[in-house]
């Protein structure tokens, strides 16, 4: 019996040899996949970067090529370099709420007398701090847990 | 933005590909020769055709950060050949929850202290170390010295500090 070729030699209209080394991470029912990395990396990039790893980090790698090309294809300017910039964003507005929030806590300690207006403000950040979880497509995430 | 269309200095792609650099070669004016790696990773992880249509697909005012952009995931891939940035990506979404909790913590302390319902002093704990950390804190996740900065500092984002750090300890380390 002959194995179904990969997606990505499917793509590339091409034989599956049985040491084919997309095989294993582009099966054919999801030819979307290689598309994605092909269009960004193209095929030999992804062979020489698999080729270079271990066969237990491959699948890995292969997940994070796909994020990464799935991320330019929907921003070409940024990528997920865009995401990046935005969680730096969200640290940084995070870092400085805490601040705020952590120097009146060390102030109240030190005034214990003081009268305290109740707070309100405070929350407005938590609703916004997360981002939408930037999960690779795939359903190996452990990375992001 | 750097042109290096003069007629005696070609731009670091046309260097490495060792080709003619022409007035309108569309690599020169974002691979100045003085940045020779910058090119060579960019071609290492995508290859020049592939820029080339990713380029060609942008308006100009666009290219500039989509070539940094580029630069940026293809230093990351070249330390990093399992993760790339996702190892990044990781890293800071972990950072988000964190500061998320401590704010969320935070702000029950000071919710507790407005309606003065215990006394300070005695039960709550020493309020935790404030000092935000300086994003160059050092988190060797490609086995390199502490303190791996941005490859390329993100100038679409002016509050970002260009020393910060996104490595993580190594998950998928070669």
């Amino acid at each position: 019996m002959i194995s179904p070729r990969c997606a990505a030699c499917k793509y590339l209209r091409r034989r599956c040899p049985s040491d084919c080394i997309f095989s294993l991470y582009f099966p054919p029912n999801d030819p979307q996949r290689f598309a994605c990395v092909h269009r960004i990396y193209g095929a030999s990039n992804v062979a020489k970067i698999l080729q270079q790893l271990p066969p237990n980090l491959r699948a890995q790698a292969a997940d994070t090529l796909y994020f990464e090309a799935h991320y330019r294809i929907q921003d070409p300017v940024y990528g997920c370099v865009g995401i990046i910039s935005q969680l730096y964003q969200q640290i940084h507005n995070a870092e400085s709420e805490l601040a705020k929030t952590q120097a009146e806590i060390a102030f109240l300690n030190c005034n214990p007398q003081e009268e305290v207006q109740p707070i309100e403000a405070n929350y407005s950040n938590f609703n916004n701090l997360l981002p939408n979880q930037y999960c690779p497509p795939s359903t190996q995430n452990s990375w992001f847990n | 933005m750097a042109s290096s269309s003069s007629y005696n200095s070609p731009c670091a792609a046309c260097k490495f590909l060792r080709r003619k650099c022409t007035p309108g070669c569309i690599f020169a004016p974002y691979f100045p020769p003085e940045e020779p790696q910058k090119f060579a990773n960019v071609h290492k992880i995508f290859g020049a055709s592939n820029v080339t249509k990713l380029l060609n697909e942008l308006l100009p005012h666009q290219r500039e950060d989509a070539v940094n952009s580029l630069a940026y995931e293809a230093e990351a891939r070249v330390r990093d050949p399992v993760y790339g940035c996702v190892g990044a990506i990781s890293f800071l979404q972990r950072q988000v929850q964190r500061l998320q909790k401590e704010l969320e913590s935070a702000n029950a302390d000071l919710i507790r202290f407005a309606c003065n319902e215990i006394n300070p002093t005695a039960n709550l704990p020493p309020p935790p170390s404030i000092t935000p950390r300086p994003r160059s804190s050092s988190l060797g996740f490609y086995q390199q010295p502490p303190a791996f900065p941005l490859p390329y500092p993100l100038p679409w984002n002016d509050t970002s500090d260009p020393s910060g750090n996104i490595n993580d300890g190594g998950e998928g380390n070669m």
